[in-house]
């Protein structure tokens, strides 16, 4: 038998530039497509490419888009939108190959797919590194979606495979409601952190780990502000293993949103960690980097 | 000037003269079937004896197989049953692994780029007692260049080492259902599920969309056809890209292309609004021999796959209930879109909540848009009771059964997958029968071989592969297997008008079968030998492809 299994079993470190994905799901009209265009509208600079299975009527919002082409719309500030069909894994090669890359990839899934089943197979995919599965509920319609004849497990496998809920139009129920549904999710979202939102506006740092601003952790400068969050800088000088203290940090943490900085290990190593959710990666830190995490909390969950 | 051919027996499919002995022939229609006496009343003519002694039937109609049949055959065959290639050699099945790895090493052989893929189709390990292919098995065919073998459920590819290293998936830690681990922590090779298999496609040779058939494939499809004694077949179904579609009109429509090839428009990918308008306008593009236009929606998985939508409770083995490919919101709106503009679809069901949300969505529907004479027809349709049929039948739907399944899969079926009672209702063709459901049966092909004489036989007979008959109540006698092949397929594509059965004005579209089906019977109706066919009036000959 060939030998390539041990020669290629060695390369696990990630080394080159990989661009991290976004999955968001949710079942149909619960604002996806909302969220992209406020994605884009608030993308700082950065190059984001949005993928969805189709475009639908209005994929995104008019003033947004400078050319279209058969399966890809160019958008203002170098960002793009393709449509994939059914061949997702080719559609993410191209985007890999666009010079410069994409900063960014937000994939929203159709609203019968399964996010995690889509985010299972991009963290086997060179180039790219799963950013977190962020799944939509429409506040209004959600309860009665999950116990639809048809639908029913499908929205429950949604919301379970989340590591953030985003329960979005929340104007449109009233507060007791609200309560009523925040009970509800958890049992459905174990896994996830609910965060409640209208026409789906938050913080672009809470979908996207690349907009959490790292530069100051390290130099004691002001800190990131995440309108209706807690963030909060931790001076971390040394751990014994980053992956550990990375669960270390979720189990205290109810309330922890999103994470990312650099850790020393024991042995020497500077490690990036992030964390989404409940779910954290641990890889080898850029040169440049200097020790420091930032935490970003559901307001009134800040650690202790 | 017209053509009459003689022949030993004609069976024509038209009640109202079920037999002939001569049909005339003139442009490409029929001017009659009957005795050479009622005949000569059209005029002067040509006698051609050719078919003297051969029994000539409608044309067969093939109502759901893909044109990527011919584009499979350019890759090394490896399945376990014995299947004719394009060129009407018989590819012997294999039937061990060892002779899966003989048959790649005899083609490696032949290759002279020592980087170049080598794809193989048609694997079936559940024959080989259930032990696995892995990447050390294909290591031994080769280290250096990237293997693939697509499982004949078309679920499933078997890759060696190289390939996954290409692919960055021969490393540890992979944490996905899709992929297994052997002992020594990595990929054993073997990816399952559409998403992961796409990892690999481009690395083993299978870079194409998988859905779409190119230029050397469509060719080999028609030859296929006419092996089979198939004249008209659909393409089911295909993006349709104008490129594609150009393509598709350079060849089909040539005097030489001996198939009439009706292809529909895959629902995914684009909006509901886009689907009805792309449809409209390759319905304007439709040609006598290539029709377009037509619509087909893919609503779950397979059964096989456990992908496919059971309804309670579920799946035998315990997995968890498959996938929706549509939403019932998108359904709903292509539906109802198609029906108030006058378009044809066809929908695919596999496991039967998949078949009860259409079944509901389409009363929704008809109530908002009635339609006297929709014939929206529901694909594979395999587990539906008899409470569903009874449905279709009010609702004006016709099913196009997968007859071909419980020979290949039946066996699987009744332990694994549905369990032995619900395996015996699989493809009920007795009861769509029954309940006047307009019936076709398929094969599928690439999934199963095109051959509708060989559905018709599995329809007849109802053996599985080990040779239990299962379903004994759903078999159906010859006749109605014949019509299920001929004007039953053709129902189904609104093309019965036009085709389907030898009589005046009607397409000149026919299987000229060496042996006759009724004489043979229905218990060995897969060994009538085919000559060729007459498609549009011109004459193929298997021999002479």
């Amino acid at each position: 038998m060939g030998d390539g299994a041990g020669r290629a079993s060695v390369c696990r470190q990630r080394t080159v530039k990989t661009i991290p994905i976004t999955v968001i799901g949710g079942y149909l009209g619960a604002g996806k497509t909302t969220l992209v265009n406020h994605l884009l509208r608030h993308a700082q600079g950065k190059r984001l490419a949005i993928m969805v299975n189709e475009f639908g009527e209005l994929p995104i919002d008019a003033d947004l888009i400078e050319a279209t082409q058969d399966n890809m719309i160019a958008l203002a500030g170098g960002c793009v939108c393709c449509s994939f069909g059914s061949d997702l894994i080719a559609a993410l090669r191209e985007l890999a190959q666009m010079q410069p890359p994409p900063d960014n990839v937000i994939l929203e899934a159709s609203g019968v797919a399964l996010p995690g089943a889509i985010a299972g197979t991009l963290s086997l995919l060179s180039g790219f590194v799963l950013d977190g599965v962020l799944v939509l509920a429409d506040a209004e319609t959600v309860r009665q979606t999950a116990q639809d004849k048809y639908m029913a497990d499908t929205i429950k496998r949604q919301l379970a495979e989340a590591d953030m809920v985003l329960l979005n139009k929340t104007d449109l129920v009233t507060p007791q409601e609200l309560v009523a549904l925040r009970a509800w999710l958890p049992q459905w979202a174990p896994a996830a952190r609910v965060i409640a939102t209208q026409r789906a506006v938050l913080d672009p740092a809470i979908v996207l780990q690349d907009f959490i601003q790292l530069e100051h952790v390290a130099s004691g400068g002001p800190l990131q502000h995440v309108a209706g969050f807690e963030t909060c800088q931790l001076a971390v000088t040394a751990v014994a293993d980053a992956a550990e203290f990375a669960r270390q940090l979720i189990q205290d943490n109810p309330g922890l949103v999103r994470a990312k900085g650099f850790v020393r290990e024991a042995g020497g190593a500077l490690k990036t960690v992030q964390i989404v959710g409940q779910r954290s990666e641990v890889s080898l830190a850029p040169a440049q980097a200097r020790a420091g995490m930032v935490l970003i909390s559901l307001a009134g969950d800040i650690m202790r | 000037m017209h053509t009459i051919y003689a022949a030993k027996k004609i069976i024509t499919m038209n009640p109202t003269r079920p037999y002939a002995t001569h049909v005339a022939v003139r442009d490409g229609r029929i001017l009659g079937a009957g005795s050479l006496d009622e005949l000569t009343g059209w005029g002067e003519y040509t006698l051609d004896q050719r078919f003297a002694d051969k029994v000539i039937m409608p044309g067969l109609v093939e109502g759901h197989s893909h044109g990527m049949e011919g584009t499979l055959w350019s890759y090394t065959y490896v399945g376990y049953f014995d299947r004719m290639n394009p060129d009407g050699v018989i590819q012997s099945g294999v039937k061990s692994i060892a002779a899966v790895l003989a048959r790649l090493r005899a083609v490696e052989a032949t290759l002279s780029d020592p980087d170049a893929a080598l794809p193989g189709w048609q694997l079936d390990p559940i024959y080989f007692n259930n032990e696995r292919v892995t990447r050390a098995h294909l290591d031994q065919v080769s280290a250096t260049r990237p293997i693939g073998l697509l499982h004949a459920s078309g679920h499933i590819v078997n890759v060696n080492s190289k390939a996954l290293e290409l692919a960055g998936l021969l490393r540890e830690g992979i944490d996905n259902p899709g992929v297994p681990l052997g002992e020594d922590g990595l990929p054993t090779g073997e990816l399952k599920g559409p998403e992961v298999m796409g990892l690999v496609a481009q690395y083993v040779g299978f870079d194409q969309d998988f859905l779409a058939v190119d230029q050397a494939g469509l060719l080999n499809f028609g030859k296929l056809c006419v092996r089979s004694g198939v004249t008209t077949a659909t393409d089911l179904a295909s993006r349709l890209a104008p490129s594609l579609v150009t393509m598709m009109q350079t060849v089909i429509d040539a005097e030489d292309y001996p198939a009439r090839i009706v292809s529909l428009l895959f629902h995914g990918g684009v909006s509901p609004d886009e689907l009805i308008k792309r449809a409209h306008e390759l319905r304007a593009q439709s040609s006598e021999k290539l029709r377009l236009g037509m619509i087909k929606v893919v609503a779950d998985g397979s059964i096989q796959g456990f992908s496919a939508r059971l309804r309670a409770p579920g799946y035998y083995n315990g997995a968890p209930n498959g996938l929706w490919y549509i939403s019932p919101q998108h359904l709903e709106q292509i539906l109802t879109q198609s029906l108030a503009t006058g378009l044809h679809v066809h929908i695919h069901t596999n496991g039967d909540e998949a078949t009860a949300l259409l079944l509901d969505t389409m009363e929704q529907c008809l109530v908002r848009h009635p339609a006297p004479d929709h014939r929206f027809t529901i694909q594979h349709c395999q587990l539906a009771d008899t409470a569903q049929y009874r449905r279709m039948a009010r609702l004006g739907l016709c099913v196009n059964l997968f007859a071909n399944h419980h020979f290949y899969w039946g066996d699987e079926h009744y332990r694994l997958t549905v369990g032995p009672e619900r395996a015996l209702r699989m493809n009920a063709c007795a009861t769509a029968l029954q309940h006047r459901v307009p019936m076709a049966i398929h094969s599928d092909a690439p999934i199963t071989p095109l051959g509708p004489l060989f559905t018709a036989w599995c329809a007849i007979n109802r053996l599985t592969a080990s040779g239990r008959v299962q379903g004994e109540s759903e078999r159906i006698g010859l006749d109605e297997a014949l019509y299920a092949i001929t004007l039953g397929a053709a129902y189904t594509l609104k093309l019965d008008g036009e085709i389907g059965s030898i009589e005046t004005g009607k397409r000149a579209d026919f299987a000229i079968l060496e042996d006759d089906p009724e004489t043979v019977g229905g218990a060995n109706l897969k060994d009538v030998a085919i000559w060729g066919t007459v498609q549009g009036g011109r004459v193929f000959a298997a021999s002479e492809l």
